[in-house]
């Protein structure tokens, strides 16, 4: 019973299998592609593991404080950056090993000539609550 | 009256498998009628309140079984009996029930959902809220873990291990979301105490107790975590106290000892120590020797005890007895950073309470971590 953030990558993970950006798939290729991942969403719900998948826009900035009184600054867009993250999902799973068997089915989304991208994922565990044992 | 309602749901489980529900249809059948009592009751309480319970129950699993062409069949072999009218027959399945819920194929997390759902009478809702997950996640693991089981029988008798490694379960996960389940864990274990004479039920009741009456001194105003030897034992809660020792004690005389009984006893003995400096720790590295020879060397009591070692022997000891321990136990480096300040060696625990909160499994824990590093670090 610990939750863990499966981090999928625009940029910044090694290099996949297939690897071939998405913006050179035929359109078949990318409906399959997130036909794959809306499945896999609803089946780690059927599974009573799912707690939250969202993608993110490649677009957008780094922000920070300049001062009391002042703006924030802004720094942007993300020209430079090495690691992208591109979304995430969030589960909830009784063991480390099913993550890691979970993403490894989530890696296998079909990409360019619909075979398995084998793209590497970030598995995460996130901070639990302390036990109230400890002793 | 709320909290009353929901010991009667195992109870109106019980009634309705008796009069022929299977035991899915019927866990169903009673949380709906539970709902309905959390909005009707409020405004119209019922006289009689287990049987007002059987009776909408009874109704709604003949309405499921009405609506379900494929299962014809059995709506004629079981809707033609009558619910019988007058107070319901007490059999006492508390504990099949409990098992069910506890069943070993079920995963940990599916037979905590289930024994909150169908033993606690806690919402689907209520549940997710506590671990956090999506209402729907959790109405699928439910009904998953309600299929896992389908085929046990309810007229076996359970075992106890598996239901008391569940409530333990619930216990340790604390208090998150609305509901407070280290209360609610207490509740189920007192209820299955009241079924069962078992003095393992006993010891595991005493365990919880023992460490609930600490709760209010566990963390700092500011929310950090406190530890034992820092808490302010004027704040332990005395009445859980008493009771927690009580239980445990008679427990004890029946010469049955297990694992939850060890752990209470360690519990009780800190509890009796009236300030940290007192503890007899010569007694908790026993009862540590004796848990070790009940868990067949489990290596989280292992840990433990060479922090307890520590205390009673000094650091050096300490550090001994840790390092037969395998590094790979959640907390090694924790304690290994300090028996190390308390050796003396303050750079080196300095370094190793750093590493301990990159390794911690939870924010609190790292939070104290490295304010411990920072301590040090002050001088």
């Amino acid at each position: 019973m610990a939750k863990y953030l499966l981090l999928k990558h625009y940029r910044g993970a090694p290099s996949p299998v297939n690897d071939v950006s998405m913006d050179r798939w035929t359109p078949e290729e990318v409906s399959a592609h997130m036909q794959f991942m809306d499945d896999f969403a609803t089946r780690l719900q059927a599974d009573g593991e799912f707690v939250d998948g969202q993608a993110l826009a490649p677009t957008g900035a780094w922000v920070r404080h300049d001062g009391e009184g002042r703006p924030p600054v802004v720094d942007g867009p993300f020209a430079e950056t090495k690691d992208l993250i591109a979304g995430w999902m969030v589960i909830d799973v009784d063991t480390w090993e099913r993550a890691v068997e979970l993403a490894g089915e989530l890696s296998a989304a079909p990409g360019a000539g619909g075979r398995p991208i084998h793209e590497w994922l970030e598995v995460r565990p996130f901070y639990g609550v302390p036990a109230t044992i400890t002793e | 009256m709320i909290d009353d309602v929901r010991a009667l749901v195992p109870q109106v489980i019980g009634v309705l498998v008796r009069r022929g529900a299977d035991f899915a249809m019927a866990e169903d059948a009673v949380q709906e009628a539970l709902v309905e009592a959390l909005r009707v009751w409020p405004v119209d309480p019922p006289r009689e309140p287990r049987a007002w319970l059987v009776t909408v129950a009874w109704r709604r699993f003949l309405d499921a079984t009405r609506s379900d062409v494929a299962r014809r069949r059995r709506e004629e072999a079981v809707a033609e009996q009558e619910p019988e009218p007058g107070p319901v027959p007490g059999t006492d399945d508390t504990l099949q029930l409990y098992a069910l819920c506890a069943h070993p194929s079920l995963s940990p997390s599916a037979a905590v959902a289930l024994t909150l759902r169908a033993v606690g009478g806690l919402t689907t809702r209520q549940i997710a809220a506590a671990y956090l997950v999506p209402e729907a996640t959790m109405a699928q693991r439910i009904s998953r873990a309600k299929r896992t089981v389908a085929g046990v029988r309810l007229d076996r008798p359970g075992d106890v291990g598996v239901v008391l490694r569940v409530l333990y379960l619930v216990f340790n996960e604390g208090y998150s979301g609305d509901v407070d389940l280290a209360a609610e864990a207490i509740r189920l274990t007192r209820q299955l105490r009241a079924a069962v004479d078992h003095p393992e039920v006993a010891g595991l009741l005493a365990l919880m107790l023992l460490h609930h009456a600490r709760r209010g001194a566990r963390t700092a105003p500011d929310g950090s975590l406190m530890p034992l030897a820092q808490q302010d034992r004027s704040r332990w809660d005395r009445d859980l106290v008493t009771e927690g020792t009580g239980i445990l004690q008679a427990a004890l005389a029946r010469d049955g000892l297990g694992e939850y009984q060890a752990q209470a006893a360690v519990a009780a003995l800190h509890a009796d120590a009236p300030t940290a400096e007192e503890t007899d720790w010569v007694q908790v590295v026993e009862w540590y020797d004796e848990l070790l020879r009940l868990t067949a060397g489990s290596p989280v009591v292992a840990l433990n005890r060479a922090v307890a070692v520590g205390e009673a022997d000094g650091p050096r000891a300490g550090l001994a007895a840790l390092a037969a321990v395998p590094a790979t136990v959640p907390r090694w480096t924790a304690v290994e950073a300090y028996l190390v300040e308390q050796d003396g060696d303050l750079p080196r625990a300095t370094e190793l309470y750093v590493q301990a909160a990159a390794r911690a499994g939870n924010a609190a824990e790292r939070d104290h971590l490295t304010r411990q590093a920072a301590r040090l670090r002050a001088g």
